[in-house]
C-alpha cells in the first residue's frame, strides 16, 4: 500500500484556507489526484539547492517608481459597472459574520 | 489572386498602403470566412463583427484622407481573452467572468489600435490559461483545424486555430509555461514567447505573474515579429517592463545561419518525446546545418527539475492571483443572502471555477502553507536559479538552444484530460523557458500523418535577434508554412 | 482571602499610519484625498482589484518612510522587498494586501529602532521592531456592530493609501503608556511633515496585551489615542475578571466595538492566521542607498527631541514645559509663531500650557479646530501688559476667543471688561463693600488676612475688572485714616 502523501482531511483543510467549497465526490476524487500531483513535485527534493539562492525576479531591475502626481480615476459608473449587488454608490458583500 | 484571408500582414499592409485593398473589404472576406468554419473550429468566444467593421470604416477613411497609416493597418487581429479589451467582455473561458466588461484597454491593446490594426474577437482558451489542450475551457473546447477530432494546443488554443484557419491573420496569445508555443506548434503557425519584461503585462489577467508573457501568433515569421515590434518595449504601468527602446524586429529577418551555433540539450528528447517527433526535429537540425550552421548535442541537467518546478511556482501564483474572483466588484455571485462572506466567497468560487482551476489553487495554496512554504516553493525558486544557470552556460556555447516544442503531436479531445498529470506531462519541453525567462519561437518543422510539429528555437535573453533569424532562414528554406489543413 | 497582586502588564502595539502628506496612493495616482468624497470615486483598475491592473509604486512614499525610519534611530535595510499577505476579507480588493515581511527572505523598510517619551516626568525608551510599508485596505459600513449587521457596505477609495506600519516591542506597561506613545509617534511624524493626526482615521493602531505573563490577545480596531487607552482598560479588565474566577484567557484576536465600548470576539471560522507569504511578483526590489539616505536625512525638518532643546536654550523654558508644547506639533509651531510676534516667551507658554491647553482638552478640541490664532494671543497678553485687562479678566476672554475667533480688544470693548484704574470709581465701591462688612474692617485693622478679603470683594463686586493693585492700596489708605 503505497504511503498517501495528503489526506482527505489535508484536503479539507487547504480547501478551506483556499475558500474553495468541494463536493463530497470531488473531496475523493481531488484527494486521489493530489496524491499524484504531489509525488510527481516530490521530484525536487532529489536535487540539492543548500547553497543556491532563490531566484525571486528573473530580470535585475530594481528601483522602479512612479512620481507622486495624481492622475484621473475611474469614473463611478464604470467602476461598479461589473458589481453584481450595489446599494447606493457603495459595493453589496454579505454580512461578515 | 489569394483570398484576402489568406494573405499576410505585411502584404495586407502592402495592399492598404497602396490602396489595392480596404480595411472593409479585408475584414468582410475574414467574417465570411469565420462564419463558414467556426461552427466546427469554435475559436472564438467573442466576435466583434460590429466593432471590426466599424473600424475598418475609420481606417478607409483615413486613407482616403491621405492620412498615414499604422504599422499593421487594416490587418484583422484576433485577441486571446485573457487580455483586457474595453467595453468587449473578456471571460479567460471561465464562468467566472462571463460577463465581465473590462473599463480599460491593455497596453498591448492600446497599442495595436494605434496602428490601425482590426480587432475581429476574443478567442478561447484554457479556463484562466490553465491547461495545454483548451480543453478545461467553460465554453468547450477548440477543435484542431488539422483534424477536428483533435486538440488545438493550449491555452491560446482559440488563437493557433483562428489562424491555421484562416480565420484570423494575426492573433495574441499568452505563455505562461508554453501557452503560445504549444499551440502554434500543434496549429503549424508561428508564436513567440518573447524575454520577460520585454512585453508589458498591463491588461493580461494574471495566472501567474513572474513567468507570463503577451505574445504575437502568426502564419509567419515576419508577421509576427513586425506584430512583436507594436508591442514590445517599455510601460511605465508595468513595474516588470524593462526599459528597452523600441526596435524593428522585422530588421533581423536576414536569411542565413552560417557560423551560428545550435546546441541541442538531450533533456528535450527524454523518454516521453515520440519517435516521430524525435526524426523531425532532428532533421530540421539538419536542415540547419546544411544552411550553415553548427550544431552540438549538450546536457541541461537542472532540466530534469522543470516541471514540477514550474507547476509548484505556478500553482502557487495563481492560488494568490486568482483570490480576487469574490463577486464583489464583478465577476459571478451566486444568490445567497442567508451566508456570511466566507460562506458565500467559498460557493461562489465551486460554482465559478471549473475543476482544473480549483485544484491548481488548492494545491499552490498547499504548497504556499506554514510548513510547505521552504519544501515546495522555495525549493521550487532555488531550481529556478539553477535553470537559469544551465541556461548562461549554455549560451556561452551557444547561439541558441533548439528541440521540438511538444515531445507528441495532437491528440483526440478527451484522450487526456481526465489526468490531469498526463497534460501536465506536455509542457516538458517549453517550462524552461518561462523559468528562465528567456525568448522562444516555436515554427512549423513538419508533419506526422498530416498532423503538426513545431521546433523550438531558445536564445539569451533580449536576443529575440538570432532568434527570429534562425527562424526565419529555416522557414525560407522549406515550405511547411504553405501547406493548409483540410477544412473547407 | 489574598489580595490579588496587580499583575503585571506588557502591552506592544502595532501601528498604522497614513502617509497623509502624499498627494497619491501607494501603487496607483488615484488621489488620496478621499474624506468627505462620494463612495468610490477615487478609484482606477489598480486600487480597485480590476483583473490585470499592476502597482507602480509611489516614490514620495519611500522618501516619507525612509524620514520616518530614520526618526525612529532604526537600521535601515539596503534592499528592501514587497510581500503578499494573503487573506480574504470585503474590504481587500486583492483579497491580498501588498506589505513587507521580515522573514522568508522578506526585508522590510527597517527593524531595531526606538523612541523616547516621557511617563510621570521620566523617560522611557520604548523599543521598535519594525518599520514597513504596506497600502491601506477600503472601508466596510455595517448596519449596527459588525456582528450584527446582515449586510456589508464596501467603499474602496480608501483602498491603496500607502501606510507606514510601525511595530513596537511590549515595552508599555499601561494603557495610558500606549496612549502616550501614539501622541509621541504623532508628534514625531507631523514633526516630519508627512503626516497630520488630527485627519480623520488617519492613525489607527492594533494592541498585543497579556497579563502576568500569560496569553496574548490580540485587539484589532483601535481608531484613535483616546480609544487606544479605553480598549486596552477594559481588555485588563476583561483579562483581570477571567483570571479571578479560575478562568483561562483564550489567546484570540478580538475586535474593538467603538460603540458598545468592549471588545468582542468575531466568531468566524478564520482563526488561522497562515497569510501564506511569498515576494510580490509584480513588483521589484528597491535599493536603499547611502546617498538616499543622505538626501533624506539633510531633507528632515527638526524632529521633536531636538526642537525641545532648542526651546530650552533659546526660551529658557523649563524642559518639562518644552516637552509639552513639542509633544503636539501645532502647537509648537502656534508657540514660536507668537514668539515671533512678542517676544515673550515665558508668558506665552504660560498661557498656553494652562488655560489654552486645559480649555482644549475639556472640550475634547483640536487647536487645529479652534478659532484662536498667535495674532490672538499676543494680543491678550499685550493687554494684560498695557494694563488694559488684568490677568482674571484674561481667563474670562481667551474662551471666548477660542470659541468665536473674536478679536481679544472688541470682546473686551464690547463687554466693558477694562481695568477699573480709575480711583474716583473705585472709590465708589470700597465705600459699598466698607459699609457691607463691618467685621472685615475691624478684623483688618490687625489682620492681614481681611485685607486680602476686602480686596477680594472688591474684585468681586466689579466683575474682576478692579485693578488689584490700586484696590489693594485704596483700602489701605481707608483702614490708616480708620485708626487714626
Amino acid at each position: 500500500m503505497k504511503k498517501r502523501r495528503i489526506s482527505k482531511k489535508e484536503v479539507e483543510h487547504i480547501a478551506w484556507l483556499a475558500r474553495i467549497e468541494l463536493s463530497e465526490e470531488e473531496k475523493d476524487l481531488f484527494t486521489g489526484q493530489f496524491d499524484d500531483i504531489l509525488r510527481f513535485f516530490e521530484k525536487i527534493d532529489e536535487t540539492d539547492t543548500e547553497r543556491v539562492p532563490p531566484t525571486y525576479h528573473v530580470l535585475d531591475l530594481v528601483n522602479v517608481y512612479r512620481e507622486d502626481e495624481v492622475s484621473a480615476s475611474l469614473p463611478i459608473e464604470e467602476a461598479l459597472k461589473n458589481a453584481p449587488k450595489k446599494e447606493r454608490r457603495f459595493l453589496k458583500a454579505p454580512r461578515i459574520v | 489572386m489569394s483570398k484576402t484571408r489568406e494573405l499576410t500582414a505585411e502584404e495586407i499592409v502592402g495592399k492598404m498602403r497602396s490602396k489595392e485593398m480596404t480595411a472593409e473589404e479585408c475584414a468582410t472576406s475574414i467574417f465570411e470566412r469565420i462564419h463558414e468554419v467556426e461552427n466546427e473550429v469554435h475559436a472564438f468566444v467573442t466576435l466583434m463583427e460590429g466593432e471590426a467593421l466599424e473600424k475598418a470604416r475609420e481606417i478607409d477613411e483615413k486613407a482616403l484622407k491621405g492620412e498615414n497609416l499604422g504599422r499593421l493597418a487594416g490587418v484583422p487581429i484576433a485577441v486571446k481573452d485573457i487580455i483586457c479589451t474595453k467595453g468587449i467582455r473578456t471571460t479567460c473561458s471561465s464562468h467566472m467572468l462571463e460577463s465581465f466588461i473590462p473599463p480599460y484597454d491593455a497596453t498591448v491593446i492600446e497599442r495595436i489600435k494605434r496602428e490601425d490594426a482590426v480587432i475581429i474577437g476574443k478567442t478561447n482558451m484554457d479556463e484562466f490559461a490553465m491547461g495545454s489542450t483548451t480543453e478545461t475551457s467553460y465554453f468547450g473546447p477548440t477543435r484542431n483545424p488539422w483534424d477536428l477530432s483533435r486538440v488545438p494546443g493550449g491555452s491560446s488554443g482559440g488563437s493557433g486555430a483562428a489562424i491555421a484557419a484562416d480565420e484570423t491573420i494575426l492573433a495574441f496569445g499568452s505563455d505562461t509555461g508554453g501557452s503560445i508555443r504549444c499551440p502554434a506548434s500543434y496549429c503549424s503557425t508561428v508564436g513567440i514567447k518573447t524575454t520577460y519584461g520585454l512585453v508589458s503585462r498591463f491588461g493580461l489577467i494574471a495566472y501567474a505573474n513572474s513567468l507570463e508573457q503577451i505574445g504575437p501568433m502568426a502564419k509567419n515569421v515576419y508577421d509576427c515579429a513586425l506584430l512583436l515590434s507594436v508591442i514590445a518595449g517599455y510601460d511605465p504601468r508595468d513595474s516588470t517592463s524593462v526599459r528597452m527602446p523600441p526596435r524593428d524586429y522585422t530588421s533581423f529577418l536576414k536569411n542565413g545561419v552560417k557560423g551560428f551555433k545550435i546546441g541541442v540539450p538531450k533533456e528535450f528528447f527524454g523518454e516521453g518525446t515520440s519517435e516521430a517527433v524525435k526524426k523531425l526535429i532532428w532533421k530540421a537540425i539538419h536542415k540547419l546545418e546544411e544552411l550553415g550552421a553548427t550544431f552540438e548535442e549538450t546536457s541541461l541537467p537542472s532540466l530534469e527539475y522543470a516541471l514540477p518546478t514550474y507547476y509548484i511556482i505556478a500553482m502557487s501564483e495563481a492560488s494568490s492571483n486568482l483570490a480576487r474572483y469574490d463577486g464583489l466588484r464583478y465577476g459571478y455571485r451566486i444568490d445567497r443572502n442567508d451566508a456570511d462572506w466566507s460562506t458565500v466567497y467559498s460557493k461562489n468560487r465551486r460554482v465559478g471555477f471549473g475543476a482544473e482551476v480549483r485544484r491548481r489553487i488548492i494545491l499552490g495554496t498547499y504548497a504556499l502553507s506554514a510548513g510547505y512554504y521552504n519544501k515546495y516553493y522555495l525549493k521550487a525558486l532555488k531550481i529556478r536559479t539553477l535553470i537559469q544557470r544551465d541556461f548562461e552556460s549554455a549560451f556561452q556555447r551557444f547561439d541558441v538552444i533548439v528541440g521540438p516544442t511538444m515531445p507528441i503531436p495532437p491528440f483526440k479531445i478527451g484522450e487526456k484530460i481526465q489526468d490531469p498529470l498526463a497534460i501536465y506531462m506536455c509542457d516538458i519541453d517549453t517550462v524552461p523557458v518561462n523559468l528562465a525567462g528567456l525568448p522562444a519561437i516555436s515554427i512549423p518543422c513538419g508533419f506526422v500523418e498530416g498532423l503538426p510539429i513545431g521546433m523550438q528555437i531558445m536564445a539569451p535573453p533580449f536576443r529575440e535577434d538570432i532568434m527570429l533569424q534562425v527562424a526565419y532562414t529555416f522557414e525560407k528554406n522549406t515550405t511547411y508554412k504553405d501547406r493548409k489543413p483540410p477544412l473547407k | 482571602m489574598k489580595a490579588m497582586a496587580m499583575p503585571k502588564v506588557k502591552i506592544g502595539l502595532e501601528i498604522h499610519c497614513q502617509l497623509t502628506s502624499l498627494k497619491t496612493k501607494l501603487f496607483c495616482g488615484c488621489s488620496s484625498d478621499y474624506r468627505g468624497k462620494e463612495p468610490n470615486s477615487l478609484v482606477c483598475p489598480v486600487c480597485l482589484g480590476i483583473p490585470g491592473a499592476l502597482p507602480v509604486l509611489n516614490k514620495g512614499a519611500v522618501e516619507c518612510a525612509v524620514m520616518a525610519a530614520l526618526a525612529l534611530n532604526s537600521k535601515m535595510s539596503d534592499r528592501m522587498f514587497f510581500f503578499r499577505k494573503n487573506y480574504y476579507y470585503p474590504d481587500m480588493p486583492k483579497n491580498f494586501q501588498i506589505s513587507q515581511y521580515d522573514r522568508a527572505g522578506g526585508v522590510p523598510l527597517a527593524v531595531d529602532g526606538h523612541l523616547y517619551m516621557e511617563v510621570n516626568r521620566k523617560r522611557k525608551k520604548i523599543r521598535i521592531s519594525r518599520v514597513h510599508l504596506e497600502e491601506d485596505p477600503g472601508r466596510l459600513i455595517h448596519l449596527g456592530p459588525i456582528d450584527q449587521s446582515p449586510y456589508t457596505l464596501v467603499d474602496y477609495n480608501r483602498a491603496g493609501i500607502a501606510l507606514l506600519e510601525i511595530v513596537t516591542e511590549p515595552d508599555l506597561d499601561s494603557p495610558k503608556e500606549a496612549r502616550i506613545l501614539l501622541q509621541r509617534l504623532r508628534s514625531i511624524l507631523e514633526h516630519l511633515e508627512v503626516f497630520d493626526g488630527s485627519l480623520e482615521g488617519a492613525m489607527r493602531c492594533d494592541a498585543n496585551i497579556s497579563l502576568a505573563g500569560g496569553t496574548r490577545v490580540e485587539v484589532k480596531n483601535i481608531s484613535s489615542f483616546k480609544e487606544v487607552e479605553r480598549a486596552l482598560t477594559f481588555e485588563i479588565i476583561r483579562q483581570k475578571d477571567l483570571l479571578k474566577k479560575g478562568l483561562a484567557v483564550e489567546r484570540e484576536t478580538r475586535h474593538w466595538d467603538e460603540a458598545r465600548r468592549i471588545t468582542i470576539t468575531l466568531r468566524t471560522k478564520e482563526e488561522e492566521h497562515d497569510y501564506r507569504y511569498f515576494p510580490e511578483p509584480d513588483l521589484v526590489p528597491i535599493v536603499i542607498t547611502k546617498d538616499f539616505i543622505g538626501e533624506a536625512k539633510a531633507r528632515m525638518p527638526e524632529l521633536p527631541e531636538a526642537r525641545m532643546q532648542r526651546f530650552t536654550a533659546t526660551y529658557g523654558l523649563p524642559q518639562y514645559d518644552s516637552g509639552v508644547l513639542v509633544g503636539d506639533k501645532a502647537l509648537a509651531d502656534f508657540f514660536e509663531r507668537c514668539v515671533k510676534l512678542y517676544n515673550k516667551p515665558k508668558e506665552i507658554s504660560n498661557w498656553m500650557m494652562s488655560d489654552l491647553l486645559r480649555y482644549l482638552h475639556e472640550n475634547d478640541l483640536e487647536l487645529s479646530e479652534s478659532k484662536i490664532t498667535p495674532q490672538h494671543l499676543v494680543e491678550m497678553i499685550k493687554l494684560i501688559d498695557e494694563e488694559v485687562i488684568s490677568g482674571k479678566i484674561a481667563k474670562r476672554v481667551l474662551p471666548e476667543i477660542i470659541l468665536t475667533g473674536r478679536r481679544p480688544w472688541q470682546i473686551v470693548e464690547q463687554e466693558g471688561l477694562m481695568k477699573i484704574a480709575s480711583r474716583e470709581v473705585l472709590e465708589k465701591t470700597v465705600d459699598k463693600v466698607f459699609a457691607e462688612n463691618p467685621k472685615a474692617i475691624e478684623d483688618a485693622l490687625v489682620d492681614e488676612k481681611a485685607v486680602h478679603f476686602l480686596v477680594g470683594q472688591i474684585m468681586k463686586k466689579t466683575k474682576g475688572k478692579a485693578d488689584p493693585k490700586l484696590a489693594n492700596r485704596v483700602i489701605r489708605e481707608r483702614l490708616q485714616s480708620i485708626k487714626q
